[in-house]
């Protein structure tokens, strides 16, 4: 045999055996029927559309962070301002981004001057106010901006991640989706038959705690009841939060909601927490508590507090809900904790949810699909017996038509299908529905290079070239329309790939595996079959197509 | 050799005016449906809501179902029999049942569509016994915890993972070989480790709906809308892409060259411009005339457009482009070696050339996406719809629509309408 023909063969064979081995040979390597088809099943992954399972999209509310940011400064900059004693009418958040401060008096306008270029020049741009000439505005840099969006994204991950976790469902994937910096979302996929409602309390909770000094003793039965009492405008750095007398009042009736006006500045936030526990509440017998200790910096700077403001009130707030309003009694150190009407298993489930950490911002439900395991077990079953059946007939009609060269399109279709499966091993990606597609899709185009060279053979034929002849003409030949069909397939492909998402996207990546495989099937090893079958047959038989 | 044709020697651009009369009629027929019949329908995915997939254990009674659900105060809500092709709505067991979304809310998403319409279904068809879990809706790890617990096979501790294989078995019949509405407990004696002390278990602590939840779907309506315009974005996008690869590839392949009338500025430019690159123009148009019929029909048989939908019509662009680059590719090399016949001629012999394999590829593609169609199973209904659509479409396009478009163009510019007067592209031609 021609040894470059010896070697194109041994290079096809090391193909296949790579690839049989990305199918069936990983993880453990396979001695008997039952790991072949346990490794099958662990290196070709199902999507949840076939497999059964629950897929989330959640949009993080970036914003809020920004806000948060824009608020805390403000606050920073008057107890500054305070302490250097310069005198203002107003400093205020216009919007998310926003600060505005007027009438600084001008002979205390460089010191301001110099304030605010020492302290908050690196995140805010400094300048005057359009049409108010005794005003200074002060605008959150862009590049601020996309760094609190990105920890809060960063953050918000991390923190579904271990609250997941702690249900202990089996292989869940949580991961960003959407356009980088632009859509903020996360993707929960909860493959399997596990629970997704107590997955959705889990992640929906926002085990914000904040500990907030109460303004204003008194309480109000509604917001409109508050801002009246204020003359219809808060204190500057007070916001109205609504809270249950539940639980506060001996007999247990609940007396409705009351809104409590507090500082807008927490004096303690989830993030100072070190640990948090449920047990039994010592005040009221069958109900629960969760207790906390704060990190040692914190509880520093708690018991600075709590010592300035002995005898006034602090609210516990959960997730922008009042749970509690105790009066300091004197200085705290670093623990506390939370009473409310909590059953065991609620204060269970906040406690862990508190040790996760809060969300640094609230979340969206986007989108919710549950698919049922009956459900995607007819789909894959549907799907997969469409598509055997169907390479079956197209494999039968190219041998029937073509003879023996219909064999070797049924050799080249098959491995084809054994590269596209591997390179879904190989790159972890899943197959899903539309990758069905994408690989019927394939299918049709491997036939179709297939048939593309035969009928080109058989032209050469007619024409009277020899079969060696024809067939090196015929390859030749469909050469250019074959890489024209599959370079713009793969062009749009990729095009699909980068601005598509979810299911496009799966079809998008098995279609250009599947072309890219085709290139190779099609054309180098079904030319190499033909090669070997040509040097083994007498010079004048006629080729078999 | 087993051959289709014998040098087929058909006239095709002779029966231009009618392919185009016949593309003509059948968007004008589609995109009236469309247009007069409350525009493009389209699935969850796109308009936001939520969707309840419940299958029961006898054809439901529509009309009762409905009434339960308007007690729970949903109004607004579509029934859909899912069947298998041939059966008639009322012979079958499962249903969509569609409630459309509560407003342009920001609240995000609330589920409070599906939890109504679970407890429309348990109020409506309930449970026989509420005390007792409902077995059509228990999971593998409840049933194996309850197993465990209960030790009807008396293995105490030698049980190790026993009974959570014998859950897993359980469930698998209930959603394997039922469907998964299993009617009476007792079915369950036929699988593998159901022991009667088993079976008896189950019936004493389990109640049987008689209906059980195959999947839901909760879109939130910004991202309905989100996901289409991101949908027709990105076909847009890939189209494109297309456009500027086939114009790269047959750039220059002009007919005629210089023969053509000239026009002088910025018209002249465009025209000029037009000429290089007129095939990959016609191509993307005949594709983008495929997706304009295909979406026609799926309004006339009244399928949904979802996101799979979305990934079978790329599909078909891909085909339909494969299909008319073969034959154009063929125009391009006869053109070299034809140089003394009229354009139209040379297209001709080109297309009646790939014809043999045209039918094949076509054929053979073609009764791929049939079988998965007649047994694709409902889920892949539409999409396999849009696959067999396409498919047709798209093979007719390629010498029905793009060929005849590029020698309508040449011979309204004057290139190469008489034998003889070219002077033949070819030598411009890369590639």
């Amino acid at each position: 045999m021609n040894p470059n023909l010896k070697w194109k063969v041994i290079f096809i064979f090391a193909v296949i055996l790579i690839c049989l081995y990305f199918i069936l040979g990983m993880p453990t390597f396979p001695t008997s029927y039952a790991t072949l088809k346990d490794n099958f099943a662990h290196q070709i992954k199902l999507g949840l559309d076939l497999q059964g399972g629950t897929h989330m999209i959640l949009q993080v509310q970036v914003q809020e962070a920004v806000t948060q940011e824009t608020d805390q400064t403000v606050d920073r900059l008057t107890t500054q301002m305070r302490q250097k004693n310069i005198h203002y009418d107003e400093v205020r958040r216009v919007d998310d981004t926003h600060i505005i401060a007027r009438n600084v008096p001008s002979d205390q306008f460089n010191q301001f001057r110099d304030l605010l270029h020492d302290q908050f020049e690196s995140s805010w741009t400094v300048g005057s106010a359009p049409g108010e000439p005794n005003s200074t505005l002060l605008t959150l840099r862009p590049t601020t901006i996309a760094a609190i969006e990105e920890t809060t994204m960063s953050q918000t991950l991390e923190t579904i991640e271990r609250r997941i976790n702690a249900l202990g469902l089996t292989e869940p994937t949580i991961q960003p989706h959407g356009r980088v910096g632009q859509d903020n979302e996360i993707l929960v996929q909860l493959p399997g038959e596990g629970d997704p409602a107590a997955a959705r309390r889990v992640i929906q909770a926002g085990g914000q705690l904040q500990l907030q000094l109460v303004e204003d003793p008194q309480t109000y039965p509604s917001e409109a009841a508050a801002l009246a009492s204020k003359g219809g405008i808060l204190p500057p750095g007070t916001e109205l939060v609504q809270g249950s007398n539940e639980g506060r009042t001996p007999a247990g009736q609940n007396q409705g909601d009351v809104w409590y006006v507090l500082s807008r500045t927490p004096a303690v936030t989830g993030r100072d927490l070190r640990s948090a526990t449920e047990s039994r509440n010592t005040d009221m017998p069958g109900q629960w508590q969760i207790n906390f200790v704060l990190s040692s910096d914190a509880g520093r700077n708690f018991e600075r507090f709590t010592e300035a403001n002995t005898g006034r009130q602090m609210a516990i707030v959960l997730d922008h809900k009042v749970y509690s309003a105790p009066t300091i009694q004197g200085k705290i150190g670093d623990q506390g904790r939370i009473d409310g009407n909590f059953s065991q298993e609620s204060a269970h489930e906040l406690a862990q949810i508190l040790r996760a950490g809060a969300l640094p911002a609230s979340i969206k439900y986007l989108e919710e699909r549950t698919v049922g395991p009956s459900l995607g077990a007819d789909s894959i079953r549907h799907g997969v017996q469409a598509s055997v059946l169907s390479l079956v007939v197209v494999m039968i009609f190219m041998v029937f038509y073509y003879r023996l060269s219909g064999v070797n399109a049924v050799l080249a279709l098959i491995l084809n299908l054994i590269i596209l499966l591997a390179a879904l091993a190989m790159f972890g990606a899943v197959l899903t529905l539309p990758g069905i597609a994408g690989v019927i899709l394939t299918i049709g185009m491997g036939v179709d290079s297939n048939v593309l060279v035969f009928e080109r053979i058989r032209e050469e034929i007619r024409n009277g070239k020899s079969a060696s002849a024809a067939v090196e003409a015929g390859f030749n030949k469909a050469f250019l329309t074959i890489i024209d069909t599959h370079v713009t397939t793969v062009v749009s492909a990729i095009f699909l790939f980068i601005f598509g998402t979810g299911p496009i996207r799966g079809f998008a990546i098995t279609l250009t595996i599947g072309l890219i495989a085709n290139i190779f099937t099609a054309i180098y090893v079904s030319k190499t079959i033909f090669q070997y079958h040509l040097a083994n047959m007498d010079r004048q038989a006629e080729l078999s197509i | 050799m087993i051959e289709l044709f014998k040098q087929p020697n058909i006239d095709w651009m002779g029966k231009a005016k009618y392919f185009f009369a016949l593309s003509l009629l059948l968007l004008i027929i589609g995109w009236s449906a469309i247009f007069l019949k409350g525009g493009i329908k389209y699935g969850i995915d796109f308009k936001g809501g939520t969707n309840v997939d419940v299958v029961f254990a006898q054809p439901p009674d529509i009309d009762k179902l409905r009434a339960g659900l308007r007690a729970q105060g949903l109004v607004n809500t579509e029934i859909q029999s899912i069947r298998p092709l041939g059966l008639s709505s009322s012979t079958s067991n499962e249903v969509l049942i569609f409630v459309e979304q509560a407003g342009q809310s920001d609240q995000g998403l609330e589920d409070q569509s599906k939890a109504k319409v679970l407890t429309a279904l348990a109020a409506t068809y309930g449970v026989a016994n509420p005390t007792k879990p409902d077995f059509n809706a228990v999971t593998p790890n409840a049933l194996a915890n309850f197993l465990s617990q209960k030790d009807p096979l008396g293995l105490s501790v030698a049980a190790g993972d026993k009974y959570q294989t014998l859950a897993k078995s359980l469930l698998g019949y209930r959603d394997k070989v039922k469907n998964g509405v299993i009617t009476n407990l007792g079915d369950l004696s036929q699988v593998n480790g159901a022991t009667p002390a088993v079976i008896s278990a189950l019936q004493e602590n389990y109640s049987l709906a008689p209906f059980a939840i195959q999947g839901v779907e909760i879109v939130g309506p910004k991202v309905g809308a989100e996901l289409r315009n991101q949908a027709i974005r990105v076909t847009l996008y890939a189209l494109a892409g297309m456009l500027v690869y086939i114009a790269f590839r047959f750039y220059g392949g002009q007919i005629g060259g210089s023969t053509g009338w000239a026009a002088k500025g910025a018209v002249g430019f465009v025209l000029r411009l037009m000429d290089r690159i007129i095939f990959g123009l016609a191509a993307v148009l005949a594709v983008f005339h495929d997706v304009l019929i295909t979406l026609g029909l799926f309004k006339i048989f009244g399928f949904e457009i979802s996101l799979t939908v979305i990934a079978a019509l790329l599909t078909l662009v891909g085909y339909s482009m494969n299909d008319t680059i073969v034959i154009f590719d063929r125009i391009r090399e006869n053109n070299r070696l034809l140089r003394k016949e009229a354009f139209a001629e040379v297209v001709n012999k080109s297309i009646n050339q790939t014809l043999s394999r045209t039918i094949l590829t076509s054929g053979l593609t073609f009764l791929t996406v049939l079988v998965l169609f007649l047994m694709g199973g409902q889920v892949l209904r539409a999409f396999a719809f849009a696959l067999v659509v396409g498919i047709v479409v798209g093979t007719y396009s390629s010498f029905g629509i793009a060929a005849p478009l590029v020698v309508a163009w040449n011979s309204w510019r004057g290139h190469g309408v008489a034998a003889g007067t070219g002077t033949a592209a070819g030598n411009k031609t890369r590639g």
